[in-house]
């Protein structure tokens, strides 16, 4: 059993002479005196799906708030589509083609699900303040095309038939699922889903698996994975990184990771092997 | 989406319009018989004022979801800036009643950018705090100004232009236009921004630019109900600008609900005439008033409506699908765009 190198870049062959739609270039984050993320190091290829596992704290969700500019990295650079994020907000990351879900649901509890998935279609029914207010052609062309739209991307997951729902009334699966298709309606090159089956019954996280797979051979982009249920992260994912207190300490396909000595000691503890 | 009656866009908008043009018939024709007291006119004049600045500020504070406490600030300013351009004579009277309204409500929305631009960076307490002190400081700045704005005493002699057809053709506008403004992607931007900000950023909307966006359009209508004002009392005094009377609006809204337009209506109307109601019990009046405020936020916090919001043609469709299909309920149906 070899060990792999935490550091090589993992892109799945088809991917490999292709412009990675997202690099990270030794990317840290401190907290005042805390090191929460350090030497951070990824490529993705632009149609693979990708993990990033480690155990609680280690820095996941801090590396998802990196990506998307919630946070402005201490060192390092974050590459999207070869473009440097150096001076991007979140709403510019967005613009440049990357989208996310979050762990504890972030949905427009107040607005149904139509709306929701509309707000994601925003930028692009691109008219203006006054035909709005005016009610001119541009307004009614546009959201005619939106709406239909939203449909399409809410059939996805089956849950056109919720369009008209309150998306705080939603079960819990599906919002998560409404917060998908809300990401997807921005176009992203690059989708972050963060623990996408938190709280779903082994059926519903099969099904959820098919849907991603689904959703990266329709829309073709790449999709990086938060997740806790190692059924999922080893029945799809292509590439795996595994973080402990903020460093990638082992990187692979899933079955590299399975039987990584590194990997196992981070999860179960030292002598974890034997257990 | 199964049987289900479907008023068609057109017929929609003609229905409300008859409403509107009949609605302002009968109220002009009511005012002017000389049927009610001069009491009751001026009341029902108030009343005007009272559901623009209202329907205004529920735009910031309903939809938005921000809580500015300056709104008589704005107020201030758009009468003013009527009141100057109407005296000055420049245009006939018609003309220069409508684009004195522009004026105020453009000079307000200005006002409205200058201060949310800083301002909007701020939430909660800070951004109340940092919106009274401009209320303030518009106030003092207005008594100190005394050559153009009359100072302390006030500014005399506007023309009397605000009849009841004038502030009602208003407040239907600036329903319509913020009801138009909620029902596009913008307002919809506006409410994701009042659900959740970080959500609404990773989509890729940008918040700053909505936020001044509804202060602005909040400024103006704000503005236009200032101007209104000033047409109304034929003077103007700093005084009448104060904090109370930003209190006075911000209490309508959360008694009509908090981002329900017919609740700032309805919280309007009443809490505007209730004071002529109770003269019957003169030195209690202030009691009863608070007393029903009281009465209400215990009984029902979110308003008198709640965000529910009203459409005549939703209510006529709900009923005739009930009526044609009686076992169906719940059935799916698109909101009106």
């Amino acid at each position: 059993m070899t060990t792999h190198n935490p550091q090589a870049p993992m892109v799945p062959p088809r991917d490999r002479d292709k412009t990675p739609v997202l690099e990270c270039k030794n990317l840290g984050i401190d907290f005042g005196g805390l090191t929460a993320v350090d030497a951070f190091n990824i490529t993705i290829g632009p149609t693979e799906i990708c993990g990033l596992i480690g155990p609680n704290g280690a820095g996941k969700t801090t590396i998802f708030n990196l990506l998307t500019k919630v946070y402005q990295p201490t060192r390092g650079a974050v590459y999207l589509n070869g473009r440097d994020t150096k001076n991007m907000n979140t709403i510019a990351a967005n613009k440049a083609g990357i989208a996310r879900t979050f762990q504890n649901i972030r949905l427009f509890k107040e607005l149904t699900v139509m709306e929701n998935v509309l707000v994601g279609l925003h930028n692009e029914m691109g008219y203006r303040f006054f035909p709005a207010v005016f009610r001119l052609p541009s307004y009614w062309r546009s959201e005619r095309i939106g709406k239909a739209r939203a449909l399409e991307l809410l059939s996805i997951f089956d849950m056109q038939d919720m369009a008209s729902y309150k998306a705080g009334a939603l079960p819990y699966g599906s919002q998560r699922r409404l917060e998908i298709v809300r990401a997807l309606a921005t176009n992203p090159s690059i989708l972050l889903l963060d623990e996408p089956a938190a709280g779903m019954n082994p059926s519903e996280t099969g099904e959820l698996m098919e849907n991603i797979r689904k959703i990266r051979d329709t829309f073709q982009i790449a999709i990086l994975l938060i997740e806790h249920d190692m059924q999922l992260v080893m029945g799809i994912c292509e590439g795996i990184a595994v973080l402990n207190y903020g460093r990638v300490i082992a990187k692979g396909t899933p079955e590299e990771i399975k039987s990584d000595p590194q990997v196992i000691e981070a999860y179960l503890g030292k002598g974890g092997q034997d257990a | 989406m199964k049987a289900r009656f479907q008023i068609s866009m057109p017929v929609r908008y003609c229905v409300n319009l008859i409403l509107m043009i009949a609605f302002l018939t009968a109220g002009s024709f009511l005012t002017q018989s000389g049927l009610l007291g001069r009491a009751q006119n001026s009341i029902i004049i108030q009343v005007g004022f009272y559901i623009i600045l209202a329907v205004s500020l529920n735009l910031v504070t309903g939809y938005l979801g921000q809580l500015p406490l300056g709104h008589a600030g704005f107020m201030a300013v758009g009468a003013y800036a009527g009141a100057i351009f109407w005296k000055s004579g420049l245009l006939p009277e018609t003309p220069s009643l409508i684009v004195g309204l522009f004026v105020a409500g453009l000079v307000a929305a200005a006002f409205g950018i200058l201060i949310g631009i800083p301002a909007l960076r701020l939430k909660g307490d800070y951004l109340a705090i940092i919106t009274l002190g401009f209320g303030e400081i518009i106030r003092v700045a207005i008594i100190n100004l005394s050559d153009i704005t009359g100072g302390t005493p006030g500014l005399k002699g506007i023309p009397k232009y605000s009849s009841f057809l004038v502030v009602y053709i208003c407040v239907l506008i600036a329903c319509v236009a913020i009801h138009m403004l909620m029902k596009s992607r913008h307002g919809r931007a506006i409410l994701a921004i009042r659900e959740n900000e970080i959500a609404v950023e990773s989509c890729g909307v940008n918040t700053t630019y909505y936020k001044v966006m509804a202060f602005a359009v909040s400024a103006f209508f704000a503005g236009v109900a200032g101007a209104l004002y000033g047409g109304n009392q034929g003077i103007l005094a700093p005084a009448s600008f104060d904090f109370m009377t930003s209190i006075n609006i911000l209490v309508i809204v959360v008694l009509g609900g908090m981002g329900s337009m017919i609740g700032s209506v309805i919280a309007a109307a009443i809490l505007t005439s209730l004071p002529l109601a109770l003269q019957a019990f003169n030195e209690y009046r202030l009691i009863i008033y608070a007393l029903l405020l009281i009465i209400v936020m215990v009984f029902k916090p979110s308003g008198l409506m709640g965000t529910y919001d009203f459409s005549l043609s939703r209510l006529i469709e709900k009923a005739v699908t009930r009526l044609k299909v009686p076992k169906e309920e719940g059935g799916v149906y698109h909101d009106d765009p």
